[in-house]
């Protein structure tokens, strides 16, 4: 009954100057809003990433060779060899450089990757019509190519590149497939390259080896004891000579960028989290200007039989209910912005529900908090001082 | 409680203020008793500490020394909370300056004194439009003080006194704020309840007004002078 009347008054003092009120609250709603907004931000984000490098595929690792000294690459032979390592399952050497694609008077600069036939296992990349490129091709190292889905329109617009003819750097292919549409993923389009015969790209490339190399493991869980087995070896290849070669494994790198991300995440929060602090200090400083506005309300309330936990009740509620209501707008203020971030901009967003609480349960304890002191300054005053003044 | 002990007994009220290190003694020993239905006029010049007396007979304050009886209750070791439940049930204060809520309406000032009493909010709207029927206010419940004139102000401020049915009025200067006139009502009403078997405290520094009492107490430099009862 009596928290019952104390809201009432609460509110009454509060409505009966909405502007000041507004103010004080901007402090709360604007911290509010801005922790759920760069959390749902955050978080989106984080899990665009981390899809992106689970359809990597968890079992995948990739080698880049830099090299040192005389050796800055593998033979095709060699890296092939890789196989042969326990756990692993496929190898897939790549070779690649750029060359300019002519078909007609239409052109384009696209990269160009020499492939084995396993890449389509390894890479889960498969053509869409045609056919893959097979053993025999390698072989015999035949001028036949795969197009990437853009490229083909680039070059060929609705007409089916399968069977036609493309010159590279002037020389004829044989487009055999039609490779499906991926999209992009960390190394760029998927759909803009054509992709030959390793041994063909050996030569027309003239690249001395292989420089990449994607190999996957029997399963997920063992990815981690074929890198240490890939890295001795390669160790042994390149005489343990420093940054020769790196391995990246994207089942680390996921847990790098979810470390990232976290820290990122906490970071903001912890930004958003300080602007809630000086929404507070906001809170008090308004509440003790309004104790010593109303040190004579205070005075008559408790002459007529106010008790002190009747004058604390009334401006600990007030501030509360400041800035809970603060809070309130905060939360809707920052799910709006979090929806309109992910409806007009390509990032992603996702509302973390805990997040949305806590902000909302923090506003109201900093109400509680920072109303506490000029509250008990409002219970404690005496009445026949809160009287005198004038 | 019985109502043959007096409603205030004072015995030897002693009070010091320590301004700027130095201690002035305000009240140098004042004892007096107060009966039912009593209408006593306390007047005294400014300075006299005829304002720290009111203070320590409306409880919002305690004196260094001596012993007050208020309704059989002994003061002194009353805590602060205990000293507000005294002042809500026991006393209503009528101020110089109305001391009304400017945000309140005339029937939600009056009806303040018994939220602090806990009473449901039809009990206080009842007991309110009552109170403010006695001074002849009905009319203007709902307006503001600012909507309203020095003296129905100071009869908002005697509904509020009144709401809580209090053995006590304490009237601090009523009619200081207010023209002769309308100070001259003020005073009527007041003498009317004093009719009614209110017991009155009137506490002036204007002689005309203190001889509408029946008694006069005299105050001079903290002590009492002079204690008469007026002839009516």
């Amino acid at each position: 009954m009596m928290l019952f009347q104390s809201m009432k008054m609460a509110m009454k003092s509060i409505l009966s100057s909405k502007i000041r009120s507004f103010l004080t609250m901007l402090g709360i709603i604007i911290g509010v809003s801005s922790v759920i907004a760069l959390v749902s931000i955050g978080q989106g984000t984080t899990s665009q990433i981390t899809e992106s490098l689970n359809s990597l595929g968890t079992n995948q690792l990739t080698v880049n060779i830099t090299g040192r000294g005389a050796t800055t690459s593998l033979t095709y032979e060699e890296a092939l060899a890789l196989g042969e390592i326990e756990g692993v399952d496929g190898v897939s050497p790549v070779i690649s450089g750029n060359v300019t694609a002519k078909k007609g008077t239409e052109n384009t600069t696209v990269s160009v990757e020499g492939i084995t036939p396993s890449y389509e296992t390894v890479q889960d990349f498969h053509v869409q019509s045609g056919r893959f490129l097979l053993d025999i091709d390698t072989e015999y190292r035949q001028k036949v190519a795969l197009i990437g889905s853009d490229t083909a329109e680039t070059l060929f617009g609705t007409e089916d590149p399968v069977g036609q003819n493309v010159q590279l750097n002037g020389r004829s292919f044989k487009i055999v497939g039609l490779l499906e549409s991926k999209g992009s993923s960390l190394g760029g389009s998927n759909d803009e390259k054509i992709l030959i015969p390793i041994s063909t790209a050996e030569r027309f490339l003239q690249s001395k080896g292989v420089r990449s190399i994607t190999v996957t493991t029997d399963s997920a869980d063992i990815v981690t004891d074929v890198k240490a087995r890939l890295e001795a070896s390669l160790d042994k290849k390149f005489n343990y000579a420093d940054n020769s070669y790196s391995v990246f494994d994207s089942q680390e790198m996921l847990e790098t960028v979810s470390e990232t991300s976290d820290t990122l995440s906490m970071a903001l929060a912890g930004i958003a989290g300080i602007s809630l602090l000086v929404g507070g200090i906001g809170i008090m400083n308004i509440m003790i200007v309004s104790v010593n506005e109303r040190t004579r309300e205070i005075g008559i309330r408790k002459a007529i039989g106010a008790k002190k936990l009747n004058i604390l009740l009334q401006f600990m509620i007030e501030s509360v209910v400041l800035s809970g209501f603060g809070g309130l707008i905060g939360v809707g203020l920052g799910l709006f912005i979090s929806w309109a971030v992910g409806h007009y901009s390509t990032m992603n967003v996702a509302t973390d529900w805990n997040m949305v609480a806590i902000s909302f349960i923090f506003s109201l304890f900093i109400g509680v908090v920072f109303g506490m002191m000029p509250a008990n300054k409002a219970a404690r005053m005496r009445p026949i001082n809160a009287l005198r003044n004038d | 409680m019985s109502s043959a002990a007096p409603l205030i007994r004072v015995e030897n009220m002693i009070h010091r203020y320590t301004m700027a290190g130095e201690s002035m003694t305000i009240l140098k020993g004042l004892s007096f008793t107060i009966e039912h239905g009593e209408f006593v006029a306390i007047i005294g010049p400014s300075g006299s500490g005829k304002s720290t007396l009111m203070n320590m007979l409306g409880c919002l304050d305690v004196a260094n020394e001596g012993d007050y009886f208020l309704d059989g209750q002994e003061i002194r070791k009353l805590s602060d909370n205990k000293l507000a439940q005294i002042r809500n049930e026991k006393i209503g204060f009528i101020f110089q300056n109305f001391n009304l809520l400017p945000k309140l309406s005339a029937i939600e000032n009056v009806e303040l004194p018994l939220i602090y009493r806990g009473l449901t909010h039809k009990e206080r709207r009842e007991a309110a439009r009552n109170s403010l029927i006695r001074v002849g206010l009905e009319e203007r419940m709902d307006h503001r003080p600012s909507e309203l004139s020095g003296g129905q102000q100071q009869r908002v401020a005697i509904a509020r006194a009144l709401a809580g049915t209090p053995p006590i009025l304490l009237a601090d200067e009523p009619t200081g704020a207010l023209d002769t006139k309308t100070g001259q009502e003020v005073l009527q009403m007041i003498r009317e309840l004093n009719q009614q078997g209110h017991t009155i405290i009137l506490i002036t520094h204007d002689l005309e007004i203190a001889q509408q009492a029946k008694r006069i107490i005299r105050i001079q430099d903290g002590n009492l002078v002079e204690d008469r009862r007026n002839a009516l």
